[in-house]
């Protein structure tokens, strides 16, 4: 999975490369500069420069530096920095020795480099090679370091070449705000622009949740929490993988059945030995249950007391799961791409969305997909005809329904047969009687011309409402909601609460559920409270944090210390003395975890920092 | 061409000098008289100084590399510490051993004392030059180190001179303490007549250089009132001279044809206006601009910036922090808020447009209050969200007041422009059609503070 997405990150590393190579040979004015335009989020940008630094240490030159902002935060850092990335670790300074000798290498640096750029090039290539200096974290990079870095590099670049690549994760504009236009002018300026993240999105959605090749799933809720955390939080196609990942082990994890999803023949074989336990699990399954309510009563008996016979239904089941796998994914690709191009977007603009209706619920009971047939029952004859080769491409891509393939091609070659037919139409014949008529004879008239009009619809118009139907049909045959399927369970990994929980933490809610449920993270019999209660069992902190619940923004030290006493003496075996101290370590914790803080408006008071959760 | 005299140096190369030094003929006679025959003494400083691209270093270094006098060439932004610069002008006077000889970290005196035991080995013959390019910056170096400099011919006992070359005046550099005053002197920007005859000289070899110096009386016609830098219109003149021939190339005009060549290169020249001293693009980025777009492209500052959707909330909500004063949040923010008197609800001072006053510090609390009923549908208060805060910092959209280590109620400033959040909102307005009236009110509602 994880390969997968370093060869989307390669791809568009092989484009920008391309005309990188380009520009190096072309004339350097004085820097040489070029701006990687990058998204917001961080994680992914680590793998971009890597890749990127890889490729440009392969085809390019040997002296590639990448730099980040939190080690330079003076110049003699940054120059130390990447002294020490060119001249490999065997040249660099010794730790023992002052920082300025490093510095006093950037001079030596001049002569060295030229020495060690001829020994390493061929006498084919003329210029020597560049030196290639990555700037992670454009943004970050305080602005004086950057401005006196590249005046000092200005300063060698008749000998040494310089490359610079910045990472941008905002707009180019960004290096005017950073740059004053002294430093700029030095710069010789190409800006890149990586795919943006949502694309990114699509292809690892294309590659590896909307292809039949892998038997695990997620179910639309997962989904809608994944895409929620991708959209709402971070724009890191890497954290998405990274939940994908996780929730696979959840999936293998907590579902015992989860030994059926995998490749179809293996998944068979495990199915003819299923052990006792696990036939019953999937006796337990809802969708198993539903599918053995539709059966005959001989058949369910047969289900819910044979063995074996579940084992043989299991082994159906599963293929027919494969099966409705390997049609599903192509019809929904056509669907998109008819859709996709309707106004407005009523399935959704990307695949993604239409692919979490289908797998929730009847597509085709829903207000979109009606309107969506609605805008294609109008479509003009060379949009659809446009559209419905779309589709065959893609049919034919797969190289499965064969038959749906073949209906497809034949209407559009009636489609395309078409031409003059047409023409003639819409025109209705017979001569008009003219003769006096009232209004009521009128409106009559006009009513029976009306509904003659309807009816008679031109043979294109016939045919694409059957074309309509043949998608519709398609669409109520193929795109079937998976979680109805039986035996879903085994290869849909559902639980989007706990994912949720891991994923999109919320470090304040659990510490407040702590305090104020000490018996949910405990596990002690005795802490169970009814809500509203404080039970002198509970620990100090806990106590404590109740209690202050109870307060205002001000909190009296001496009344809460009253109060904690009464809790206290509720349990009478405690001894007395100690309980001022716990009171004091208890108020401190609470300090520390930030609920309350000192304050200086009131003697003998503490301020509170929650609010609500009353 | 005045010809330039100067005994004790080869009278052809002082010709080659000057030719080479076009415009600078006034300023390089003076230099030459301050410093007089090689083996007599010099002034002990001097200070020059002028706008950028004024030919200072240039007239400077020419002379020193083309009279092959002895000098020692600094630029003051490498120098971090003072032992750099000492390093770079002992191993350019004496070779790198004597450098060698300074101790760790050395002190003035370590540099006066072994400048003194190299130059008695080898006394100077000729006058040895030091030349401190963007000597701006030894002003946050050692207090003593510039005073020592100026009379640096003193303390060595050696035929010395320190150039001193600087953008500022030297107004700004004199010292508390005062000083060993330096001969001022100063270049001046060039004229336009002057930029006409510099700029003429790389024409192009393929065309005349009458067709390329009315070029350059265009470009200047253009640029000279918004742009007098020497290097950013040099810039520009091989940026667009392509665009100013094609008609020759594809055999639409003569060379004599100005009058047509100027049509045609006007309106690039009207465009590139827009985008004087950017340096957004390359030049090959720039030609293909005019390929592909025949309409203007104005390059936009904040076209490309996409964030996550909380992000553009909380940048809204930081904006709305920053500029609207905390007294009337619950105005603004509270469903509730009860009448307030329209009479005292602007204090006086409010009236005036808070963006004349800046952006104003916030609590983080603050931050999030906001942020809770400007996105109105119901937010975990999760950890993503707090480091969606800290990297909208990093990105330096917000900017932290105060401390970096402050973990107790950290304080922020919302650093972008009302256009950009207005372009950010109209996104946000897209993607939630139902919250687009109240977002509308909100910007509304703080019209009268912007």
């Amino acid at each position: 999975m994880h390969v997968d997405y370093c060869e989307i990150c390669d791809g568009k590393n092989i484009g920008t490369y391309s005309t990188a190579s380009l520009l190096a040979l072309s004339i350097i004015d004085l820097c040489e500069t070029f701006y990687c335009h990058l998204g917001v989020n961080v994680p992914d940008h680590a793998m971009t420069f890597r890749s990127l630094c890889n490729l440009l240490q392969d085809s390019v030159t040997p002296f590639v530096v990448s730099v980040h902002a939190k080690e330079c935060a003076a110049v003699k850092l940054l120059i130390q920095k990447v002294l020490e990335q060119l001249m490999g670790r065997g040249v660099s300074v010794d730790e023992e020795q002052e920082d300025d000798t490093a510095l006093l290498q950037r001079t030596q640096c001049t002569i060295i480099f030229p020495q060690r750029t001829e020994s390493l090039t061929n006498s084919d290539l003329p210029q020597s090679l560049p030196v290639v200096v990555i700037f992670k974290d454009f943004e970050a990079f305080n602005s004086q370091v950057l401005q006196d870095f590249i005046l000092i590099c200005s300063r060698y670049t008749q000998e040494l070449p310089f490359i610079f690549i910045f990472g941008i994760a905002t707009s180019p504009s960004a290096i005017q705000h950073r740059l004053p236009h002294s430093v700029s002018s030095l710069l010789c300026i190409e800006v890149f622009h990586s795919l943006s993240c949502t694309q990114h999105l699509a292809s690892v959605f294309d590659k590896l949740i909307l292809n039949s090749q892998f038997p695990f799933k997620l179910s639309s809720r997962v989904i809608q929490v994944l895409v929620g955390i991708f959209l709402y939080h971070d724009f890191s196609v890497q954290n998405f993988v990274k939940g994908l990942q996780f929730s696979m082990l959840e999936h293998f994890k907590s579902q015992p059945l989860s030994m059926l999803c995998c490749q179809k023949q293996e998944a068979l074989l495990s199915a003819k030995t299923l052990s006792k336990k696990n036939v019953e699990r999937i006796r337990h399954l809802p969708s198993f249950m539903r599918y053995v309510e539709t059966q005959e009563p001989q058949e369910q008996v047969q289900l819910l007391t044979n063995d074996e016979h579940v084992k043989e239904v299991c082994q159906q089941l599963l293929k027919n799961l494969h099966k409705y796998h390997k049609n599903y994914y192509p019809i929904l690709q056509c669907l998109h791409s008819l859709t996709s191009s309707l106004p407005k977007f009523p399935l959704g603009k990307h695949i993604r969305e239409l692919h979490v209706s289908c797998i929730e619920k009847n597509l085709w009971e829903t207000e979109e997909y009606d309107s969506a047939l609605q805008l294609l029952r109008i479509l003009a004859k060379d949009e659809l005809v446009a559209a419905l080769r779309k589709c065959a491409e893609i049919l034919k891509s797969t190289k499965i329904l064969q038959n749906v393939l073949q209906q497809l091609e034949d209407f559009i070659g009636r489609l395309e047969a078409l031409e003059e037919d047409s023409s003639g139409n819409g025109i209705i014949s017979g001569k008009m009687e003219y003769q006096r008529t009232d209004l009521f004879q009128l409106q009559k008239t006009l009513l029976e011309k009306e509904s003659r009009r309807t009816k008679r619809m031109n043979p294109f118009e016939v045919l694409r409402s059957q074309v309509i139907e043949f998608i519709d049909s398609l669409v109520r045959e193929y795109l079937t909601p998976a979680e109805l399927q039986p035996l879903n369970e085994v290869c849909y990994y559902n639980s989007s609460g706990v994912l949720r929980q891991r994923l999109n933490v919320t470090p304040r809610t659990s510490i407040q559920a702590a305090l104020s449920h000490p018996f949910y993270y405990l596990q002690n019999e005795s802490l169970k409270t009814d809500a509203g209660t404080i039970s002198s069992a509970a620990p100090d902190l806990c106590i404590v944090y109740k209690l202050h619940l109870e307060c205002g923004r001000l909190i009296n030290l001496y009344d809460w210390l009253e109060a904690f006493l009464t809790v206290m003496s509720a349990a009478e075996d405690q001894d007395t003395n100690s309980e001022d101290a716990r009171f004091i370590q208890a108020v401190s914790e609470m300090e520390f975890l930030g609920f309350i803080k000192s304050t200086k408006q009131k003697t003998d008071h503490v301020a509170r920092l929650t609010w609500g959760g009353c | 061409m005045a010809l330039i005299k100067c005994p004790g140096y080869p009278e052809d190369t002082l010709r080659s000098l000057a030719e080479r030094l076009p415009c600078r003929e006034t300023q390089l006679a003076t230099l030459l008289a301050l410093m007089g025959q090689p083996d007599q003494y010099s002034y002990p400083s001097v200070f020059i100084y002028g706008h950028r691209a004024t030919g200072k270093s240039h007239v400077v270094l020419s002379i020193m590399k083309d009279l092959e006098l002895p000098h020692a060439s600094v630029d003051c932004v490498e120098c971090v510490s003072s032992g750099l610069l000492f390093h770079q002008v002992l191993s350019a006077f004496f070779g790198p051993d004597a450098a060698a000889l300074l101790p760790r970290c050395p002190s003035l005196s370590d540099f006066v004392r072994l400048y003194k035991q190299m130059s008695s080995n080898s006394p100077a013959t000729q006058t040895r030059y030091i030349i401190l390019d963007r000597a701006e910056r030894m002003r946050d170096m050692d207090f003593s180190l510039l005073p020592a400099l100026l009379r640096l011919q003193e303390l060595v006992n050696d035929n010395v001179t320190v150039i001193l070359l600087s953008e500022i005046v030297w107004e700004k550099f004199r010292p508390n303490t005062g000083c060993f005053e330096p001969l001022l002197f100063h270049f001046p920007d060039y004229s336009k007549a002057e930029l006409v005859q510099i700029l003429s000289w790389d024409h192009h070899p393929s065309y005349t250089p009458e067709l390329y110096a009315s070029y350059i009386n265009i470009l200047l016609g253009v640029f000279f009132s918004v742009c007098r830098d020497l290097r950013e219109l040099r810039h520009l003149a091989v940026l667009n001279f392509s665009k100013f021939c094609e008609p020759l190339e594809k055999g639409e005009a003569k060379e004599s044809d100005i009058h047509k060549l100027w049509k045609n290169i006007e309106p690039h020249l009207q465009r590139a206006m827009q985008t004087v001293y950017l340096r957004e693009v390359s030049s090959v980025q720039w030609e293909q601009q005019f390929f592909f777009s025949p309409l203007p492209v104005v390059l936009s500052a904040h076209a490309h910036i996409e964030l996550p959707y909380y992000s553009k909330f909380l940048l809204i909500a930081a904006y709305l922090a920053s500029f609207n004063p905390a007294r009337t949040d619950r105005r603004f923010f509270l469903k509730s808020h009860g009448k307030i008197r329209k009479t005292n609800f602007l204090k006086k001072h409010e009236k005036t447009s808070n963006h004349l006053l800046g952006p104003k510090p916030f609590p983080l609390d603050r931050l999030m209050a906001i942020f809770y009923s400007v996105v109105d549908s119901r937010v975990a208060p999760t950890a993503s969200i707090f480091s969606q805060i800290s990297s909208l910092v990093t990105l330096q959209l917000l900017s932290q007041v105060g401390h970096d280590d402050q973990l107790d109620s950290p304080k922020y400033k919302c650093s972008v422009s009302l256009d950009f959040i207005l372009a950010i909102s109209r996104c946000v307005c897209v993607c939630v059609r139902l919250y687009r009236y109240q977002y509308y009110k909100f910007l509304n509602d703080t019209q009268p503070y912007i």
